[in-house]
């Protein structure tokens, strides 16, 4: 599997990745170096297996509905690029 | 004195031969002496440690203290702990000191250890060699040229060097047991689910698990009971009871039964590798063991498998790191799209930007089923040829990396070669079985690592098994002579 | 040409939890931006999300209530977009195997028809935080309370036909979380909202039209609007030779129209993919019969009850059980006044009137169920008559204590001493000898009107405390003399 550098734009922009210019070839050939590496798995026949998205079979734990967090807003904005009035800041967003 | 291992540490302490405040100064002077040439520390918390030796020889005074009272530790920079810069080896996190304790952090802090600082690793834990760390690679006692392995490169470094008692890290494709491995010391993968994965910054959150890196079994197991246990803020947190890893470390291993699966003695390992594992492995005839040859026919494709699981929840995971609320911000960003894409591009190295985009690409639609669903299938594949392996045999052993430690440099641009390095490791995570790797003869001057494998929470049994060898055999007390 | 309107809904539910779907922060309305956002809700490095067990009592409750398969294991799942509202870079929902299945509502159409709508599935997920545009230096300000509150999403097969349909059916649903006590239905705050998707076609053709998916409604009489202005706006389209494209389009009801949202992205692609971070949820039976257990009466069933119980007339039935705090309201009173039509009267006229004059909700009526059912039991027991009890109820309203007390206070006791009536009778009756002449001599069909001028002469000479069934029969006993 080979992929185009038009392939990475599209992905880096899906994953909101700035990839420069004159990464792009590079890039691309690495991606389809790992990709040539993973297809190794077509040559296995999988009709009928289950997918396993947990190495335990285990079933969702539910917690009680209380309420157990205080407000730690001050803390937690000391590590924040940017806030004012206890808001996060961001570029504007156009709706 | 760095010789010592945690219990007699411990009986030291007791014995009041030294303070828990001297100890921890003996190994803050080795760390300003030596970890220059290693780099195995991002951030030595210098004062935090020094109070909380204090407080550890107040407690072993009240008689109310646990074995790790008092013992200096080391960890993974994963780990978030309060009030200290906590960077997971990125430049995206160089900012960011944790509001918060990871749970093994604070099991850890719980039992009175004394934490020295934080260990470098490969960026996000991605990485095999220690290379891709924003604060430079770490380098192998052994040789400094070499690569520690990775990415709990630090930990292994600084444990193999002397530089903390014991240390934790993270293995999410072998990253406690390949450096380990490659530095000549034990490191513990235990069962997934067993230690929290609570502040553990996440890599592949169906794969990460932490666990022990230490000079012994014994060292190994004394760690493990602090670091075990259910969290309730964990989800996927095993509820299962914690047994004492002391008990039955020292029983007989007559009759048990290790299966040699013929996979991990292919054509790609090195021969001087085998040769050591065979010594190994004679040993334990020698005790008593059957010798059992398994396969596990699924093997080889545990590397394919792995790059997209692993990659494809690292590309959700790493999506909250947007110069948002915390980490790294681009200048100026000139709209929303901006902020995101430079933060990021500039936030993370290349392999963590691989790996994003790797996943991203396997996760897009009309890939999703040729590439991450076949993932998961296979993956169920792999871990039925271990259930199948274990109604057969005990432990499973081979060898755990293909090679010794190589050069600094030498797999850096080969990505796909960097990714093979961790072929024998990397079906135990995609089963979530606990896997150890043991010092055992040197090859060629360079550490040799035995892999162990186990069935789900048979870590004592491990442990076992790594101690009786350690009991034996002088291989795990070999030491880097630089470091002496 | 003949158009057909089809419309689907997708409810989003917030649900009535203390804590947030997968931390335990607050979910309060209104608290000061970021204060009630934990570490968890804000996407810290390393945090992980633990399920909440009422917001699941709740789905099952929801699931059980419009008869809908419950999934015995259901999976959560990332849907992965940037957004600054969204924390982590992805939100936690249901994908594959939502927790509850396909379900259906009856809904009742303005003919008197009932007509069955399908729900497709209702999943579990966490709400984003808001964006604030009020200016910060050109920059938008985030607040993230919101973030991780649990939502229900219902979403309806396309099976309405008009936006009458669609808002019957958003009532009904609006009514069944509120009875189950899952959702407090406020609209204004967001707490329930509703998104349609809206294609028309020609009558008779079996294929949908291209639908768009209209957001930002926040009322019933805005989902009307919006609805409709759609409708016509893609018949438009058509008509003028053009294609409805597919698309999302907000509502804007200062304008009362819908407009096209820029897209944000060319093509979203929203990798969903099964949450590692969390397991499958499975539920044994235990659970689920305790959930059912613990589930209030649903608005058919109290509807069919209160016919039954309190023998009302079926319109009267549901209009005391269009909401629960009325329905309970009318149940407490009656249950005191020991009458169910007289009740139903009170709470469906004087005190539905009072609260719409005062633009009051049944929770915050200055007359409660106790006060009313009191005063009501005065009607029951002939202390009062219901003329005198209007008076009674005005007073309640204005705040001067109870029934017995105002009673007491302003000497409005009914009169039923026979002889003191037969006083105030014989008293009117010579009073009025022309019109007793008059009586006698009509023919006994037109008497009944005639009697009435006696009555309210005897009333007005008692104040009004006579009691009106003692005068009737004693009026005419005296006249027929």
């Amino acid at each position: 599997m080979s992929l185009e550098r038009s392939d990475v734009e599209k992905i880096a922009h899906l994953a909101r990745l700035a990839v420069s210019e004159n990464e792009l070839d590079n890039v691309a050939s690495d991606l389809s170096n790992i990709l040539d590496l993973v297809e190794q798995m077509n040559a296995v026949n999988t009709d009928g297996v289950t997918p396993m998205a947990h190495p335990l079979h285990m079933s969702q734990r539910l917690r009680d509905d209380a309420v157990t967090e205080d407000n730690q807003r001050d803390h937690f904005q000391g590590v924040a690029p940017a806030t004012e009035n206890g808001l996060y800041l961001v570029p504007k967003v156009i709706e | 004195m760095q010789e010592k291992s945690i219990s007699e540490l411990a009986a030291g302490l007791r014995a009041g031969e030294f303070s828990s405040a001297e100890l921890t100064r003996f190994y803050l002077d080795r760390i300003s002496q030596h970890d220059e040439k290693l780099n195995s520390y991002i951030t030595v918390t210098e004062e935090a440690a020094l109070a909380a030796a204090e407080s550890a020889d107040a407690r072993l005074k009240s008689g109310d203290a646990d074995l790790l009272t008092g013992i200096p530790v080391a960890n993974k920079d994963i780990f978030c702990t309060n009030g200290v810069k906590s960077s997971c080896g990125s430049r995206m996190l160089d900012n960011f000191i944790a509001p918060y304790d990871a749970g093994v952090i604070s099991r850890l802090k719980g039992a009175g250890a004394v934490l020295l600082g934080k260990t470098n690793m490969d960026e996000f834990a991605m990485g095999s060699s220690n290379e891709t760390s924003y604060y430079g690679p770490v380098r192998n006692p052994w040789d400094t040229e070499l690569v520690p392995g990775g990415s709990s490169g630090g930990s292994a470094a600084a444990v193999a060097a002397g530089l903390c008692v014991a240390a934790t890290g993270t293995d999410t494709g072998g990253s406690i047991r390949q450096p380990a491995a490659l530095c000549g010391i034990t490191g513990l993968k235990p069962t997934y689910g067993r230690v929290s994965r609570f502040g553990m910054i996440a890599f592949a959150s169906s794969l990460d698990q932490g666990g022990p890196m230490t000079r012994s079994a014994e060292d190994a197991a004394i760690m493990l009971q602090s670091m075990a246990g259910f969290d309730e803020r964990d989800s996927t947190s095993a509820q299962e009871a914690v047994p004492n890893y002391l008990a039955d470390i020292d029983a007989d291993l007559k009759g048990l039964k290790i299966g040699l699966p013929k996979e991990y003695f292919d054509e790609g390992l090195s021969p001087e590798v085998a040769a050591s594992i065979q010594e190994a492995i004679d040993f334990y005839r020698q005790q008593g063991a059957e010798i059992i040859d398994i396969s596990l026919p699924n093997s080889a494709l545990s590397v394919p498998v792995y790059y997209v699981v692993a990659p494809a929840e690292c590309s959700s995971n790493l999506a909250r790191f947007d110069g948002v609320r915390f980490g790294h911000r681009c200048d100026d960003p000139k709209d929303l799209e901006d902020l995101y894409k430079r933060s990021r591009g500039e936030g993370f190295g290349a392999e963590v930007k691989r790996r994003i985009l790797i996943g991203t690409y396997a996760l897009s639609a009309g890939y999703y089923d040729a590439y991450y669903l076949k993932a998961q299938q296979i993956r169920h594949l792999i871990s039925d040829d271990f259930a199948k392996a274990f109604e057969q045999v005990d432990v499973i052993m081979g060898p755990t990396a293909p090679t010794t430690a190589f050069g600094l440099g030498e797999k850096a641009d080969d990505p796909v070669s960097m990714y093979l390095s961790d072929i024998y490791t990397i079906a135990v995570n995609l089963a979530g079985l606990p896997g150890m790797s043991v010092p055992v003869r040197p090859a060629d001057g360079k550490p040799v690592g035995l892999q162990i494998i186990g069935n789900y929470f048979q870590e004592a049994k491990l442990l076992n098994v790594a101690h009786r060898l350690q009991q034996e055999t002088e291989w795990h007390k070999a030491r880097p002579a630089t470091f002496a | 040409m003949q158009w057909e309107t089809v419309i689907g809904l997708e409810i989003h539910a917030q649900l009535a939890t203390q804590s947030k779907i997968f931390s335990g922060a607050s979910t309060a309305f209104g608290a000061e931006p970021n204060t009630q956002a934990c570490s968890v809700d804000l996407g810290l490095p390393g945090v992980l999300p633990v399920l909440n067990k009422g917001a699941v009592k709740m789905a099952v409750k929801f699931a059980h209530a419009i008869g809908a398969e419950l999934s015995q294991r259901s999976i959560f799942a990332r849907k992965n977009y940037f957004y600054p509202d969204l924390p982590k870079g992805y939100q936690i929902s249901q994908y594959e195997l939502p927790i509850v299945g396909e379900g259906q509502v009856d809904i009742s159409l303005e003919n008197g028809d009932s007509k069955t709508i399908g729900v497709t599935r209702a999943h579990l997920e966490e709400d984003a935080g808001k964006s604030l545009h009020e200016d910060f230096h050109g920059m938008t300000g985030i607040d993230l309370n919101r973030a991780g509150t649990p939502l229900l999403e219902i979403v309806s097969e396309p099976d309405m036909r008009s936006a009458k349909e669609a808002v019957a059916y958003a009532r009904k649903i609006h009514q069944i979380v509120q009875y189950l006590g899952i959702c407090d239905g406020n609209m204004q705050e967001g707490s329930f909202r509703c998104d349609a998707n809206v294609s028309v076609r020609l009558k008779g053709e079996e294929k949908f039209g291209t639908r768009a998916e209209l957001k930002n409604i926040n009322s019933f009489r805005f989902l009307e609007r919006a609805i409709n202005f759609e409708v016509e706006r893609q018949i438009d389209v058509i008509e003028s030779g053009g294609e409805v494209v597919q698309e999302t389009r907000l509502y804007d009801a200062d304008k009362d129209e819908t407009r096209s949202m820029r897209t944000k992205e060319e093509a979203n692609d929203y990798r969903y993919f099964p949450d590692p971070d969390l397991l499958p949820v499975e539920f044994d039976q235990p659970f689920i019969d305790a959930v059912i257990a613990d589930m209030p009466e649903l608005p058919g069933d109290r509807c069919d009850r209160f016919e039954q119980e309190y023998g009302l007339k079926r319109a009267d039935a549901e209009a005391v059980t269009a909401s629960r705090a009325v329905a309970d309201y009318f149940e407490e009173a009656a249950k005191i006044a020991g009458d169910g039509k007289l009740t139903a009267n009170w709470v469906t006229v004087e005190v539905a009137g009072a609260l719409n004059k005062d633009g009051l909700d049944i929770a915050e009526s200055p007359v409660n169920a106790e006060m009313l059912g009191g005063m009501l039991v005065r009607i029951v027991d002939n202390t009062i008559s219901g003329k005198i009890a209007k008076q009674v109820f005005e007073a309640m309203w204005q705040g001067e204590g109870d029934a017995d007390a105002i009673i007491e206070k302003r000497g409005l006791k009914q009169i039923t001493d026979t002889g003191a009536i037969e006083k105030v009778v014989d008293e009117v009756l010579a009073a009025n000898p022309d019109q007793v002449a008059n009586y006698r001599s009509a023919e006994e069909k037109k008497r009944g009107k005639m009697l009435g001028f006696f009555v309210g002469q005897v009333m007005k000479a008692s104040q009004g405390k006579a009691n009106p069934k003692q005068v009737n029969e004693l009026l005419v006993k005296k006249l027929a003399e």
